[in-house]
């Protein structure tokens, strides 16, 4: 039986600021199972953006036990951080950032270069990925020539390619219409009931519907924590 | 990996050409300055060791008259104060290994059809040695010429290029101001002298029939200079002193009067030429690396901006599992390939302008591999090092910071 996907023991997160130590997050302690769909929400100012960038070992915490994967990633820096980006967590961001310059073949791929992984698997990788999410035919399009859905999906694409334990979603349907932003919800829905752990950030509650689990922050504590459906897919960690 | 990375640098300079195109032209101009003053400055001190070597080693030249001829005094300069007789007494000093005594002026010259205005060398079969100059084809006049006048003649290239054409000379009969002189012998090229002369446009007589029958001499066996050839480097101090000593003697000159002679040193007038060039084309060669250091800044600047133009970029590549040392290695891969592709157009570019130059101006020039592989070492040098501070400022960027950027 594998443990949790994310363990957060009293977690805390000052910022400096020139009136003095500001406090973000306050003893926050979460636990994530394999599999599991959960929404964060909160309004601004809750602290759910900097514990977002502390799952996704973007930011470190002032103090407190982070364990990803039952690894303490709290106190890692520098390189083992990016190796742990690049091989754990795939990342969805609200603008989609894709690079404009690149392919959509080549945008998928990118994670894979600084994997250390040869042209021609990355490029096999990225094309069954992009066909996954429906993109089979724009492999060589540029991000400028489609929609900001089919972006999206491709930056879905792109946070698979690694085969992570965990996918965090900031923000996903921020940029979208309802229509559409239906239809990445249903995309998340289908990638966790094949076992991926899915964490996204909202604040629109009918977006927060669709996952499992439902957690919401105020003033950088968890004030609530709900489950409304089972975990899918127990015990797979792995895609 | 790398062959990715290098894919990404050439991507994004193709992504805004005309940038990538004026922050190498820096480059281009600096590598192809660099290049084009090298091949000058080196074809300059080619030519002028090229004319060290023709002229023979070793060599004084003593000239009649004051060393200084200042004021007044160039009025009693007139009267030739050097004679056959000095030189004889000059073979027997300790050191010198030959002396040519030596009549000079232009004349023009005769055969069949055509005239041709050319210096004339009146000296002793010495001369040849002194200057080390063979002849191609010939014999060379003897001593038995020299004590009977006998109106015989040596000619360089050019003069049997301008007279006979394809003919062959030797033997052949020339008229010299009216007088008949027999070709001997033809010398071997020399090329062009320390100030540029012609050394191949001129003819060899005997001395005692220059001064008869060509210049005339005032007083008998009257002469303008004598070459002196000492048998070392190390006596040339020593030869010095008794040639003076030996012609103030022999002059009569008293204590305190000035000499009416100067005795010159050849070779360290050569060597302070060959410096010269050598420091003009140092000076050539730092003037173009300053263009090669701006085209250096010019990088270094364009980096910048680029870096901070494509912070989200860097914050997306981070967030996805780029290392610092990758985003470093982007960016510093990005300045080398731009510093490179200048620097192969710079070499083109000066290789083809000093080929133009050469082709222009009939100035020689050298293009060594050295002067090329320096420039092309220089150039990549440049880039990492101008390259080097952006790309550390952008491997050094906040991951979030840099995904808030907009």
């Amino acid at each position: 039986m594998p443990g949790h996907v994310i363990e957060v023991k009293n977690l805390y997160k000052d910022y400096q600021t020139a009136a003095g130590k500001f406090p973000v997050l306050k003893e926050v302690n979460l636990e994530i199972d394999a599999g599991d769909f959960v929404a964060i929400m909160g309004p601004s100012g809750s602290g759910k953006s900097t514990f977002m960038n502390i799952l996704g070992c973007l930011d470190q915490p002032s103090s407190g036990e982070y364990m990803l994967n039952d690894q303490p990633v709290a106190r890692l820096q520098g390189d083992r951080l990016a190796k742990v980006r690049n091989h754990t967590i795939g990342f969805v961001f609200q603008g989609f950032n894709l690079l404009a310059r690149s392919s959509l073949l080549d945008n998928v791929a990118l994670p894979l270069v600084y994997a250390g992984i040869d042209k021609t698997e990355r490029h096999a990788r990225a094309r069954l990925l992009l066909e996954k999410v429906g993109l089979a035919n724009h492999v060589n399009s540029h991000p400028n020539q489609i929609s900001g859905g089919q972006q999206q999906r491709v930056a879905i694409a792109r946070a698979l390619i690694n085969r992570p334990s965990l996918i965090l979603a900031d923000e996903p349907t921020g940029n979208l219409d309802s229509k559409t932003s239906e239809e990445i919800m249903t995309l998340f829905g289908e990638l966790n009931r094949e076992g991926i752990t899915i964490v996204l950030v909202t604040h629109e509650s009918d977006i927060a519907e669709h996952a499992s689990r439902q957690v919401r922050f105020l003033d950088g504590r968890i004030v609530e924590d709900t489950r409304t459906s089972p975990i899918a897919v127990k015990g797979a960690p792995h895609v | 990996m790398f062959s990715a990375m290098l894919g990404e640098a050439w991507h994004s300079m193709g992504a805004n050409r005309l940038r990538t195109f004026l922050t190498m032209l820096g480059m281009v101009i600096g590598v192809g300055a660099v290049v084009l003053m090298m091949a000058i400055g080196q074809g300059a001190e080619q030519a002028v060791k090229k004319s060290i070597q023709s002229m023979g080693s070793n060599l004084f030249i003593v000239l009649a008259g004051p060393p200084n001829m200042g004021g007044a005094r160039s009025a009693t300069g007139n009267a030739p104060s050097l004679n056959v007789k000095d030189a004889t007494a000059m073979e027997d000093l300790e050191g010198v290994s030959n002396v040519a005594p030596i009549n000079m002026g232009s004349a023009q010259v005769i055969y069949a059809g055509n005239n041709w205005n050319t210096s004339i060398i009146g000296t002793t079969p010495s001369y040849l040695d002194v200057r080390s100059w063979n002849l191609s084809d010939g014999y060379v006049f003897s001593d038995s010429d020299i004590r009977s006048a006998t109106r015989v003649a040596l000619i360089g290239k050019t003069v049997v290029q301008n007279l006979f054409g394809d003919d062959d000379p030797i033997g052949k009969t020339i008229r010299i101001k009216d007088s008949p002189f027999i070709i001997l012998g033809v010398l071997d090229n020399k090329g062009q002298s320390l100030d540029g002369r012609d050394q191949d446009d001129t003819i060899i007589i005997p001395l005692t029939t220059s001064q008869r029958r060509v210049f005339g001499a005032q007083f008998s066996g009257s002469v303008r200079q004598i070459i002196v050839q000492a048998d070392s480097d190390k006596v040339m101090p020593m030869v010095e002193d008794s040639l003076n000593s030996l012609l103030r003697q022999r002059h009569r000159i008293r204590e305190g009067m000035d000499n009416d002679f100067s005795v010159r040193n050849l070779t360290a007038l050569a060597n302070s030429a060959a410096e010269t060039t050598k420091t003009m084309s140092l000076l050539l060669g730092a003037i173009a690396s300053v263009s090669l250091l701006v085209g250096g800044i010019g990088i270094m600047n364009i980096m910048l901006v680029s870096v901070t133009e494509r912070t989200r970029e860097i914050g997306i590549r981070m967030a996805i599992g780029a290392r610092e040392r990758d985003i470093l290695m982007q960016f510093l891969l990005e300045a080398i390939v731009i510093s490179i592709v200048g620097c192969l157009i710079g070499i083109g570019i000066g290789v083809g302008g000093a080929l133009l130059v050469s082709h222009l101006t009939a100035a020689s020039i050298v293009i060594s591999s050295q002067s090329i592989l320096t420039a092309f070492i220089v150039a990549a040098s440049v880039g990492v090092f101008f390259g080097f501070y952006p790309a550390q400022k952008a491997a050094q960027l906040n991951p979030i910071e840099a995904l808030r950027f907009q």
